[in-house]
């Protein structure tokens, strides 16, 4: 019965998204659409976490059995994504539909924005519940492809700019995944997720080590972690308000998403742990160095989205049940934060025309609820005392310490000059914006109350983070008990006799040996002919 | 067991494809990055081939031996891989007859801001000499002006671009970083 969930949050978007491109003169049905297939996924996510508390929920697409066809996997860390991601999408639509933005007075089309939106959604979605590696190649392509449109809306010159170089990085790293995806297949014969669990640890060590790298350096451009960074920056900030908080809340994420599968399922020998700590030493240092620089909020911001990435890379490399609980808790917190420090920046923008910090100023006394607004998230993101920031550093941090080595406590060091540093940033970015005297007259415009309900409903959101913090805590410990057991995972998706519950050998002409009963029957590794997956074109 | 010896004609066009890919991305054209990013695509595309195995007949019941059909799952990827890098072709297309309508030409420009940053830098630090600087003894106006920078285009600074003299530039600010 609950199975029946599991494609629905890639279901409803894409078709809403088809429904909504088909009714493009009627833009109240559009945004209807849109909204009420946002508002199904947030509820259908919320059955997932309730129902993936006890297993797996697996689904095998089209009937197909699992080896052999897609399936699509929602565990407590995917149905917790999921319906996190879905929250902010429908609250960060919601303020794009107080701004207008999809009435046209910001040089967007009208038409194209709301399917697109849900098209992304999708491709999010696909991205956390799939439990194949070349379908989560497809959902990365979803979801991208959807972001180039949002990211050029209007096609202004700064714009295509930005595009450009995002365009170009995330072609690049969709290479990189396929050639991995080449050759985990050579060396595997399956991209099904669970039995490459299986069958990797009988390959070669050096080949294993090969393929695990290929993957972090395709995740690694996605998540933005520092030497493969640079892009994030340059390329968010030029984007409407809602598309920047949008990618800065869900897309960096599904990339560390994915590092979390790949690390815990498939590579759990934990190899390249050292490296990854030192990445995620860099990465929160010069991130956080770089937001000290800027000028521009809205690029300040995108540096400390680079920095805290830093923390959840930690907590996977840590790969410790600590480490790994305080991720999927930090996560959750920092996608939510994240995104409603855009979106209160999109209202700071609109108020004083401007998001440079040299010419904005005294917007405390213009606007006390957007001064209200804008504190608490960001004094949540720099981690004081009682917000989730605070909580979700102490458990990385605590892991950190358990780790023991010189390595360990370098990157407890790393992690508090980093949080001490987001708050140096942070509050030179308020005191600018809204203490001192204005540079230059601000005419106080109204702002939409749409946009300041959906920008209030998601730092209540984050609020309730620390206010739910021991639930949620526990429920990121049983999600990271699942993931590091593994074998929950693979039972659950291959079933006791390593097939899912599809119907697919049934096909199977009389006494056809065309696909093999069991896969693994004597040596199993490296026979590509035998069984995979079946591909959407 | 199958034979997963690759064929070196296979293997020679993959890097041939590839490494052309990779030079031709590292420039600056959005035409000829795009021409790069076909020719890496492609270079993927055929490492797929080579991780199907030994070429066989049509994977089609009925049509040939199971032992001797070639594996189809790679192709069905490939054939993924192909169509998802079309819509990318086309969308980066456009991005690069979009940048020729607004500037005239298809080369992707320095980010602003940064630029910006660094000039603050500069002009915040004007104790100790800059080796690089020093050397070529231009400003970084000079420098911005020669690397396709909009600024110029911002209505703040219209007196920078071409203009050698440092003191028409804002008053207030010192500019450049060769104090």
């Amino acid at each position: 019965m609950t199975s029946a969930l599991v494609p629905l949050p890639v279901m409803l978007p894409l078709f809403g998204a088809g429904l909504a491109l088909a009714l493009w003169k009627h833009s109240r049905a559009q945004r209807l659409i849109t909204v009420a297939v946002l508002a199904l996924m947030l509820a259908v996510g919320v059955g997932l976490v309730v129902a993936a508390d006890s297993g797996p929920v697996v689904v095998d697409v089209g009937g197909w059995a699992a080896p052999v066809g897609i399936v699509l996997v929602a565990d407590r860390l995917s149905a917790l994504m999921v319906t996190v991601s879905s929250l902010v999408l429908l609250c960060v639509f919601l303020y794009s539909l107080g701004q207008g933005i999809a009435d046209g007075d910001d040089e967007a089309p009208v038409a194209i924005y709301h399917p697109t939106y849900l098209v992304l959604a999708a491709g999010v979605s696909n991205a956390f519940l799939t439990g194949d590696l070349f379908n989560l190649y497809v959902g990365f392509e979803i979801l991208l492809a959807a972001s180039y449109v949002l990211l050029t809306l209007g096609g202004t010159g700064s714009r295509i700019r930005a595009g450009t170089i995002y365009v170009v990085v995330s072609l690049v790293s969709s290479a990189l995944f396929l050639v991995a995806l080449a050759m985990i297949y050579a060396a595997t014969g399956t991209v099904n997720l669970a039995q490459l669990a299986e069958r990797l640890p009988e390959i070669d060590g050096t080949t294993r080590l090969v393929l695990e790298i290929l993957l972090m350096l395709a995740f690694g451009i996605k998540a933005a972690i520092f030497p493969l960074s640079a892009w994030l920056p340059d390329s968010y900030p030029t984007a409407p308000a809602p598309v920047t908080a949008v990618f800065a809340g869900l897309l960096t994420k599904v990339g560390i998403y994915a590092i979390i599968r790949t690390q815990t399922l498939l590579f759990p020998d934990d190899r390249l742990d050292d490296v990854l700590l030192v990445a995620a030493l860099l990465t929160m240092l010069v991130g956080i160095l770089g937001a000290v620089a800027q000028d521009d909020i809205k690029r300040l911001l995108s540096f400390t989205l680079v920095s805290h990435i830093g923390y959840m890379v930690l907590g996977i490399a840590l790969s410790s049940q600590t480490g790994l609980t305080a991720t999927v808790f930090y996560v959750v917190h920092h996608i939510t934060v994240q995104t409603t420090l855009f979106l209160v920046v999109g209202l700071m923008e609109r108020i004083g025309g401007t998001t440079s910090l040299a010419r904005l100023g005294g917007l405390a006394k213009i606007a006390p609820l957007l001064a209200i607004l804008f504190f608490v998230p960001a004094m949540n993101l720099a981690g004081i005392p009682p917000l989730s920031g605070f909580l979700g550093k102490v458990g990385l941090l605590q892991g950190a310490v358990q780790l023991g080595t010189p390595l360990g406590y370098l990157l407890v060091g790393g992690g508090l000059v980093t949080s001490l540093l987001t708050l140096y940033a942070i509050v030179k970015a308020w005191n600018k914006a809204f203490w001192q005297t204005p540079p230059q007259e601000i005419r106080p415009q109204r702002l939409p109350s749409g946009m300041v309900g959906a920008t209030l409903a998601l730092v209540v959101f984050g609020l309730s983070l620390t206010v739910a913090a021991g639930p949620l805590f526990d429920y990121a410990g049983r999600a990271a008990e699942t993931l590091r057991a593994r074998t929950p995972y693979t039972a659950a998706v291959l079933g006791p006799d390593g097939r899912g519950e599809g119907t697919s050998n049934d096909v199977v002409p009389d006494g056809g040996t065309v696909l093999p009963d069991v896969p693994d029957d004597g040596t199993p590794s490296p026979t590509p002919a035998e069984s995979s997956t079946e591909v959407t074109g | 067991m199958i034979d997963m010896t690759p064929s070196l004609a296979l293997v020679v066009v993959i890097g041939v494809l590839v490494a052309s890919g990779v030079y031709l991305l590292l420039e600056r054209s959005l035409s000829r990055v795009l021409l790069g990013v076909l020719m890496l695509g492609n270079g993927v595309n055929l490492l797929f081939m080579v991780a199907s195995g030994r070429a066989g007949k049509a994977p089609i019941i009925g049509s040939a031996e199971p032992s001797e059909m070639s594996d189809p799952l790679p192709q069905a990827m490939v054939l993924t891989a192909i169509v998802i890098a079309l819509g990318m072709v086309g969308f980066v297309m456009s991005m690069a007859y979009r940048s020729w309508q607004l500037n005239g030409h298809d080369e992707v420009q320095d980010d602003l801001e940064d630029r910006r940053v660094a000039r603050k830098a500069a002009a915040n630090a004007p104790a100790y000499e800059d080796a690089d600087s020093a050397d070529s003894g231009e400003t970084l106006d000079e420098d911005a002006a020669a690397t396709r920078d909009e600024t110029i285009h911002d209505d703040e600074e219209h007196t920078v671009p071409a203009a050698p003299s440092d003191t028409a530039a804002r008053p207030g600010t010192p500019e450049g970083g060769d104090a």
